[in-house]
């Protein structure tokens, strides 16, 4: 074990924090104002990657180029499933939309090995091999566009939920969806519309993490139980602390493959998990109550 | 929540299947009884997860867990010191008991309610899960395989599957005979009232966190029996098909189809949904995933146009049919 180990685990770590960061912030606006636990979160990444995949392989469009197509697409999605699926159960007890979103899970989960099969499938872009190397670390340059990407991604949302008329309208359903209504806010719209985005950030984290790693119809469980163990971490509903808790795991992980074995990483995630609910289950940050 | 009990005429529509069960091996072929067996087996998981979420509102997301504890104790002590697994499921039992009586001391003990306890015990199944996969003593990745006895009754080994039949056949009467004796026990009232409102509960003097924790270890007791009979019937485990998180979910879906915090809840769930888990995957055998996606629709279906489960429909029509 040597400090270059070290460093590149350290950098490594934080690109792809700034990945966790962009799942868990769709993951945490759609808990923080439905008050939904989605377990279906990591499927939209999953699906978000196949799409790019098909464009990239079929189509022949560029990667980064597909964003401008993935994000529009499960936006649509995500308000459709908002519309048809989670409206029913907004009323129901905890345990049902649980239950709910772990059907969605399972469908979507199952119809990607039905339609696309269990084999991994990565793309080859022409400047997925190009490294760029700073003193002894090496990153390739698709993960710092995937992190570039993450934190523009979340600065823009940030800015868009403190500015703008319909940002203001998400975080007052999202404390008080009651007190919203009464205000005039059309409170299933915003359901909708929060929805919706936090299904884009999945779809859209999917298409950048495309270039890095592969997809199989299993990735979405991995990434959602992450985004979870983030989302925990940063406090429920809070997006500063959804973007701090992704570098925070980020970190964990890749340091953790490079002390111990890789097949051990996951394990200090959940350990961390655990503690955190136990000890400060509104996260470090603090959160909105759900 | 009040249940009648049930009258004379019950019985007796109880009695016709239970007799056709009992001499169902004598004319089924083995993929038929390959099929009950199933039918039983997940019947008697899911009734001890019952006993945990369905009566007490806990919500476990990771009961894989307890079931890979019994299986990789049993299966251990079989395979390193040749005890048989009639005494290994047993010691089983009290591992699980410990470690169910630890998760929900410590979940409990730090007020983990609702979504936020399902998600810490589908991470302490992921612990185990990834832990066992990385222990070389138990077989890491490749998992555990049972040395073979042929016909060994005492080892619980059996050639044909009647005697898993039977085995699974009480296994289940057994869970049933357990939720019934607790719905009708002041800890079965105490285990509603805290899913009903713990708050009020803890206000009458009811030890929430006590009763909670008892539910906890014995759903894990019982839990672990089942891992030992999955061990023995497929004389293989690893860490992907008993830890796993798909494993928890096969457990709880029973439960949630027949109908939660009801003795017959599990066994209808598992009468529906087994056969048909069997049937779509050897139709789709080819195209994995078919099954799968089916249950995702059925739950999806069962939450918004059943979320009580099939179970009400069902008594009312029973009760219609005693009362004629």
């Amino acid at each position: 074990m040597n400090l270059d180990t070290i460093f590149q685990a350290l950098v490594s770590g934080i690109l792809t924090g700034g990945l966790f960061a962009l799942v868990a912030i769709g993951l945490t606006m759609i808990l923080g104002v439905l008050k939904i636990v989605n377990f279906a979160h990591g499927e939209f990444l999953m699906l978000g990657m196949y799409l790019t995949y098909y464009c990239y392989n079929v189509l022949g469009i560029d990667p980064y180029l597909c964003l401008l197509i993935s994000i529009p697409i499960f936006f649509l999605f995500g308000v459709a499933i908002q519309r048809i699926l989670i409206n029913p159960v907004l009323k129901s007890p905890m345990e049902i939309q649980i239950l709910l979103t772990l059907g969605l899970f399972f469908f979507l989960q199952n119809a990607a090995l039905f339609f696309f099969g269990p084999y991994l499938k990565s793309i080859k872009t022409g400047y997925a091999r190009a490294i760029i190397s700073i003193g002894s670390v090496n990153f390739s340059s698709t993960k710092l566009i995937m992190f570039l990407f993450s934190i523009a991604f979340t600065l823009v949302l940030y800015v868009f939920l403190k500015k703008s008329d319909l940002g203001k309208a998400i975080r007052a359903c999202s404390e008080d969806s009651y007190g919203a209504m009464l205000v005039g806010i059309n409170v299933r719209n915003v359901y909708m519309i929060a929805f919706g985005i936090g299904t884009a950030c999945a779809g859209a984290a999917g298409t950048l993490l495309m270039p890095v790693y592969y997809v199989d119809p299993y990735i979405g469980l991995t990434f959602v139980m992450t985004a979870f163990v983030v989302v925990v971490l940063g406090g429920m509903g809070n997006y500063i602390g959804a973007l701090v808790g992704g570098f925070i795991i980020g970190l964990t992980e890749s340091l953790g493959a490079a002390l111990f074995t890789a097949s051990l990483k996951q394990l200090a995630t959940f350990v961390i998990f655990i503690l955190i609910l136990l000890l400060r289950p509104t996260g470090l940050f603090g959160a909105r109550r759900m | 929540m009040t249940m009648s009990s049930p009258g004379k005429k019950l019985y007796t529509v109880l009695i016709v299947p239970l007799i056709i069960f009992l001499v169902l091996p004598i004319f089924a072929g083995s993929y038929l009884l390959h099929i009950m067996i199933f039918i039983f087996f997940y019947a008697y998981l899911s009734q001890c997860w019952n006993i945990l979420s369905g009566y007490t509102g806990q919500f476990s997301l990771g009961h894989a867990a307890f079931l890979g504890v019994g299986a990789y104790t049993s299966s251990f002590l079989f395979s390193q010191y040749s005890l048989t697994p009639w005494v290994g499921m047993f010691i089983g039992a009290l591992v699980s008991l410990c470690v169910g009586l630890f998760i929900g001391h410590i979940c409990f003990r730090f007020g983990l309610k609702g979504a936020f306890f399902a998600l810490a015990t589908m991470a302490f199944a992921e612990i185990l899960r990834i832990l066992f996969l990385n222990l070389p003593s138990m077989g890491g990745a490749q998992g555990l395989l049972l040395p073979l006895r042929g016909n060994a009754p005492l080892l619980y080994q059996f050639e044909g599957k009647a005697p898993f039949y039977y085995i699974a056949l009480i296994m289940m009467l057994v869970s049933v005979a357990v939720a019934y004796a607790i719905e009708r026990s002041k800890t079965g009232f105490y285990f509603k009232a805290i899913h009903q409102n713990e708050e009020s509960a803890e206000a009458l003097g009811v030890d929430t966190k006590k009763y909670k924790v008892i539910a906890v270890g014995l759903s894990a007791a019982m839990t672990a029996f089942g891992g030992t009979f999955f061990a023995q019937y497929f004389m293989y485990i690893q860490p992907d098909n008993t830890y796993s998180t798909f494993v928890s979910f096969d457990i709880m879906l029973r439960s949630i189809i027949g109908g939660m915090g009801t003795v017959a809840g599990p066994v209808i769930g598992s009468f529906i949904l087994t056969p048909l888990a069997e049937i779509t995957r050897s139709f789709l055998g080819g195209k994995s995933g078919a099954h799968l996606m089916i249950y995702g629709l059925i739950l999806m279906a069962v939450c918004i146009f059943l979320p009580q489960g099939v179970y009400p429909g069902i008594k009312k029509w029973l009760t219609r049919f005693q009362s004629e």
